[in-house]
C-alpha cells in the first residue's frame, strides 16, 4: 500500500534563509491591513453600530434599484441594501430610528408590509433591532475578548516556555488578527458578532501550529546543546513540516466544504477562519520562529538557573 | 505500549459507548426510529438555538430610574402608615420625594426622636456589613430625611429583577407548557427567548405593561380649573386619562390594588364591548365590598400604571369580589391586560434594548445545509486520513467518528443548544480533531526513520507527541472560554461546541486510538509498519 506523503521524508528546507524578506513582507502586509482598516474602515453590522437589519428572501431575482427606491419611499432614514448569499436574498439595513423603541417597531413592520405587498411570496427571514447601548457593549466586549485571548495565550506560552516564546506568540497573533481585519476592510464583508467569534477561533487555532513548532524547538534545544539557533530552527521546522501541512490541510478541507455547501448566514465566520488558518500556518513558520533568533534564544534557555550555576564549579 | 490494562480498556470503551448512546436520540429525532427507541435508554436531545429553530429573542433592561421612584413611593406609603396610624400617632406633613430622597416635617418637635426610632426599625440590614437599606437622618431638627443607600438600592433592584423574571415568564407562558427561556442576565437584564414566535409584537405588548392596577376614589371636591393645571387638594393627586383626553383628581389612598387579585380574564360587558373581568381574593373582596358600600353613588377611578382607564359610578355595593374593568379595549388589548394582571405586576418597568427574530424557514435551511456540509466534510477528512496514514488513518477515522458522536452526546447530556455558528464549530472541530492523531502519527513515522523498532516507535510517538497535543489545545481552550464568557446566545453555542470538541478530540486521539493500536499490536505483532 502506497501512502500519500505531502512532504517527503527528511526534508531539509532552509526556511530561515528567507526570514528577513518574509519579515519585510509581513510588516508591509500588517501595516497595509491596519492602514486599510483606518482609512476604509470596517462594514460594521447592526450588532456593533445599532439599528435594524431585515433579512429577506424573494421568490425570484429582483431589481435592486427598485427595491432601494421602495424602501427609500418609506422615509425611514438612510437605508442600505445588500445582497447576501445568492441573488434572491437581501439584507435591508435601517439606521436607529429617532423616537425610541416604538418607532423602531413601526419601521420594521412598515418594511414587512411593503415587502408583502410589493413582492408576494417574499419571506422575511430575520429581523434584528439593536439599541445603541447594547451595540456599544457588544463592540467593547468583542474587542476586550480578543485582546484578553491574545494576552492570555501569550502569558500561557511564556509560562510553559520562555518569555521570548510568549513575545513571539503575541506578535504572531497580532499579525494574524491584523490580516483578518484587513481582509474584512478590503472586501467590506459585514463584521458582526460571528466575525468576533471567528477571530477568537483564529487566535486559538493559528497558534496551534506555533505551539507545536515551539514544542519541537524546546525539545531540540535540550537535545542539541551545541547547535546554532538558526540551523536548529530549520531542523525543527522541517521535522514538524509534515504535521503542519497535514493538519492545516485537513482543517482547510473541512472548512472548504462548509464554505461551498454550508449555510449562507455563517459565510463570514467560515471565510474568516479559513483565511485565518492559512495566514496562521504561514506566520507559525515565518513570524513565530525567526522572532526567537531576534530575541536571542540560546540553547541554554531551557536549563534551569541553578543547573547553569551548579555546572560552574564542576568545570572549575 | 502493550501494557494496556484490562480495566483501562473497559474504562475507555465504556466512556465511548455512553457518549455515543447519548448522541443517538438527537440523531434519530424526527425519524420513525425514534418511536422504537426504548424509554429506559437516555432520551435527552440537543436543543436548537433560536437561530436554527426560528423564534424571537428580546433583551429587557430594568428602568433603574423608575425602580428608584417606585421604591421611594413604597417607602412613602410605609412611613405614612407607620407614623400616622401607629401608636402613638405622630403627625407629619410637607412630604417631599425630590432629589431621590424622602423628607418630611414632624409637626411636634418633641416627637422627633420617637419618629426616628420607629423609622429605624423599618429599615433592613444588608448582608453582614452592618449597613442598612435606608439612611435615616434629621435636618434642621424638625425634618426627617430618608436616603436610599447604594447597597439597599442594589439589593432592591436584584430582588425586583428576580420577581420580574417570574412575572415575565407567567405572562409569556401562562400555562407553563411552552419551551420559553426567561433568565436574568447581569444585574438588571432579562433575556427572553420564545421559539416559534415570528412576530415579537404580541410578546412586547405582554411585557410592556407594568400592570400596576389600583382603585381610588375620585376627588369630587377638586376645582376643575386647578386640576387642569395639575394641582389637586391635599391628600389627592392628578392623574391623566389613559385615552389622553384630560386628567382627573383622585384620592391618594388606594382602595384596593391589583395585588389582591386571584384571577383576571378577558370577557364582554352587556353591550358586547371587551372588558377584563377580575376576581379578588377574600381580603380584597371584603375591602372592596366595604369601600363600595361606604361610597355608593360616587365615582371611583380604575388606574393602570398611573393612568386612569375609566371612572365608573358605584351604583351599588360590590360584595361578591368580582368586578369588571372597562376602558377603550380591543379583544386583543383586553386579553393582554388580563394576562398581565393575572401574572402580577412587574416590580420595575422593563425596556426592550435588543430584539432578534428568525423565521422558521431560514433555520430549516441552515440545518439541512449544515448537516450536508458536516457529512461531506467528515468524509473528505476521512479520505485524506486514509490515503495519508493507511492503517493508522483507519484509527484516526474511528477516532474522528467517535469524536463527532461524543460531541453530540455530551451536548445532549448538558442540554446545550446547537446554534448556527455552532455548526461551523462542529465542522471546524472535525477538521481539527485529527490534529492530535496527526501529531502522533507523524512522530511515529519520524521515530521509525530514526531506526527505532516498531513497538518502540509507537511508544515514543505517543509519549513525545503528548506535550505538544496538550499545549496546542490549551491555547484553543483559552480562546473558547473567553468567547463563552463575553459572547451571547449563538456565539456561546459556538464556544460550547469548540470546548467539548477539544476535550473529546484529545480523549479519542490519545486514549481511544491508543487502545485500538495496542490491541492490534498485541494480536498481530507486526514486523513492518506502514505509516
Amino acid at each position: 500500500m502506497k501512502l500519500l506523503k505531502l512532504v517527503p521524508d527528511n526534508t531539509n528546507l532552509d526556511f530561515m534563509r528567507w526570514r528577513n524578506i518574509a519579515l519585510v513582507l509581513s510588516i508591509i502586509a500588517t501595516v497595509a491591513s491596519l492602514a486599510l482598516v483606518g482609512t476604509r474602515g470596517l462594514n460594521l453590522g447592526v450588532d456593533f453600530v445599532g439599528g435594524q437589519m431585515i433579512r429577506t428572501t424573494f421568490t425570484q431575482a429582483i431589481d435592486v434599484d427598485q427595491l432601494r427606491s421602495r424602501v427609500g419611499g418609506l422615509n425611514l432614514g438612510d437605508a442600505s441594501i445588500q445582497e447576501t448569499g445568492g441573488p434572491k436574498t437581501y439584507q435591508i439595513r435601517l439606521p436607529k430610528p429617532e423616537g425610541g423603541e416604538a418607532a423602531a417597531n413601526r419601521a420594521a413592520s412598515r418594511v414587512r408590509a411593503m415587502l408583502e405587498q410589493q413582492y408576494p411570496g417574499a419571506r422575511v427571514d430575520a429581523v434584528e433591532t439593536v439599541s445603541g447601548k447594547v451595540s456599544q457593549e457588544l463592540a467593547t466586549d468583542g474587542a476586550l475578548a480578543i485582546t484578553l485571548a491574545m494576552l492570555g495565550i501569550a502569558i500561557y506560552i511564556w509560562l510553559r516556555f520562555e518569555w521570548q516564546f510568549g513575545v513571539g506568540a503575541l506578535v504572531t497573533l497580532f499579525h494574524d488578527v491584523s490580516m483578518t481585519l484587513g481582509f474584512f476592510s478590503l472586501t467590506q464583508l459585514q463584521v458582526d458578532l460571528n466575525v468576533v467569534a471567528a477571530i477568537l477561533t483564529i487566535v486559538g487555532y493559528s497558534l496551534n501550529d506555533t505551539v507545536v513548532i515551539y514544542d519541537r524547538i524546546r525539545e531540540n534545544l535540550r537535545k542539541y546543546r551545541k547547535m546554532a539557533i538558526v540551523p536548529l530552527l530549520n531542523l525543527s521546522l522541517n521535522e514538524t513540516l509534515s504535521r503542519t501541512m497535514v493538519t492545516s490541510l485537513s482543517i482547510l478541507l473541512a472548512l472548504g466544504v462548509l464554505l461551498l455547501l454550508g449555510p449562507d448566514v455563517i459565510f463570514g465566520l467560515t471565510i474568516a477562519v479559513f483565511l485565518g488558518i492559512f495566514v496562521g500556518t504561514y506566520s507559525s513558520i515565518y513570524i513565530s520562529s525567526p522572532i526567537l533568533v531576534w530575541l536571542g534564544v540560546k540553547p541554554d534557555s531551557f536549563l534551569r538557573a541553578e543547573d547553569r550555576e551548579g555546572a560552574q564549579p564542576e568545570v572549575a | 505500549m502493550l501494557d494496556f490494562p484490562r480495566w483501562k480498556i473497559w474504562a475507555v470503551s465504556l466512556t465511548v459507548a455512553i457518549g455515543i448512546l447519548f448522541a443517538v436520540p438527537s440523531l434519530i429525532a424526527g425519524t420513525p426510529l425514534a418511536q422504537n427507541w426504548p424509554s429506559w435508554l437516555p432520551n435527552a436531545k440537543i436543543s436548537l438555538g433560536l437561530d436554527l429553530s426560528g423564534g424571537s429573542q428580546l433583551l429587557l433592561e430594568a428602568d433603574a430610574a423608575d425602580a428608584a421612584k417606585q421604591r421611594l413611593a413604597a417607602m412613602e406609603d410605609t412611613v405614612a402608615t407607620e407614623l400616622r396610624r401607629g401608636d402613638p400617632k405622630i403627625e407629619v406633613g410637607d412630604i417631599s420625594t425630590a432629589g431621590g430622597r424622602l423628607s418630611f416635617l414632624v409637626r411636634d418637635p418633641t416627637e422627633l426622636d420617637a419618629a426616628v426610632e420607629r423609622l429605624r426599625t423599618l429599615t433592613q440590614p444588608i448582608g453582614l456589613t452592618g449597613s442598612r437599606d435606608w439612611d435615616v437622618s434629621v435636618v434642621d431638627s424638625t425634618r426627617i430625611v430618608l436616603t436610599p443607600t447604594q447597597s439597599g438600592s442594589a439589593k432592591a433592584l436584584k430582588d425586583a429583577m428576580t420577581v420580574a423574571r417570574d412575572v415575565v415568564r407567567r405572562r409569556i407562558d401562562p400555562q407553563g407548557t411552552k419551551e420559553v427561556t426567561v433568565i436574568n442576565q447581569g444585574d438588571r437584564r432579562i433575556l427572553v427567548q420564545v421559539p416559534g414566535v415570528e412576530d415579537p409584537e404580541a410578546l412586547k405588548s405582554l411585557i410592556g405593561q407594568t400592570a400596576r392596577l389600583e382603585f381610588k376614589l375620585v376627588d369630587l371636591t377638586a376645582d376643575p380649573q386647578q386640576v387642569l393645571q395639575g394641582r389637586a387638594p391635599p391628600g389627592s393627586q392628578v392623574l391623566p386619562l389613559a385615552d389622553g383626553t384630560g386628567a382627573m383628581a383622585v384620592k391618594r389612598r388606594v382602595m384596593v390594588s391589583g395585588d389582591q387579585l386571584t384571577d383576571a380574564k378577558q370577557s364582554f360587558d352587556q353591550d358586547g364591548r371587551p372588558v377584563v373581568s377580575i376576581t379578588f381574593n377574600s381580603a380584597g373582596a371584603r375591602r372592596f365590598g366595604r369601600v363600595t358600600q361606604e361610597n355608593v353613588n360616587k365615582p371611583f377611578a380604575i388606574i393602570l400604571d398611573e393612568k386612569i382607564l375609566s371612572a365608573p359610578n358605584i351604583n351599588e355595593p360590590i360584595l361578591g369580589g368580582q368586578a369588571q374593568i372597562s376602558g377603550n379595549f380591543t379583544v386583543q388589548s383586553a386579553n393582554a391586560l388580563a394576562i398581565s394582571l393575572a401574572s402580577g405586576k412587574l416590580p420595575v418597568k422593563l425596556n426592550v434594548i435588543e430584539e432578534r427574530t428568525v423565521g422558521p424557514d431560514l433555520g430549516k435551511d441552515s440545518i439541512r445545509k449544515g448537516a450536508i456540509a458536516s457529512v461531506v466534510a467528515t468524509l473528505a477528512v476521512i479520505l485524506f486520513m486514509l490515503i495519508t496514514y493507511g492503517r493508522f488513518g483507519v484509527y484516526a477515522t474511528a477516532a474522528l467518528i467517535v469524536n463527532a458522536l461524543m460531541i453530540l452526546g455530551i451536548m445532549a447530556i448538558f442540554n446545550a443548544s446547537l446554534t448556527l455558528p455552532g455548526i461551523a464549530g462542529f465542522v471546524l472541530t472535525i477538521g481539527a480533531a485529527v490534529d492530535a492523531n496527526v501529531l502522533i502519527n507523524e512522530r511515529i513515522r519520524e521515530e521509525q526513520r530514526r531506526g527505532r523498532k516498531i513497538l518502540d516507535a509507537i511508544e515514543t510517538g505517543y509519549k513525545e507527541a503528548s506535550t505538544a497535543i496538550f499545549d496546542a489545545n490549551i491555547t484553543n481552550v483559552i480562546a473558547a472560554v473567553l468567547m463563552w464568557y463575553f459572547g451571547s446566545g449563538p456565539i456561546r453555542g459556538f464556544a460550547v461546541v469548540l470546548m467539548i470538541g477539544i476535550v473529546t478530540s484529545v480523549f479519542t486521539a490519545v486514549n481511544f486510538t491508543r487502545m485500538l493500536v495496542a490491541l492490534w499490536v498485541r494480536r498481530k505483532r507486526p514486523k513492518v509498519l506502514y505509516i
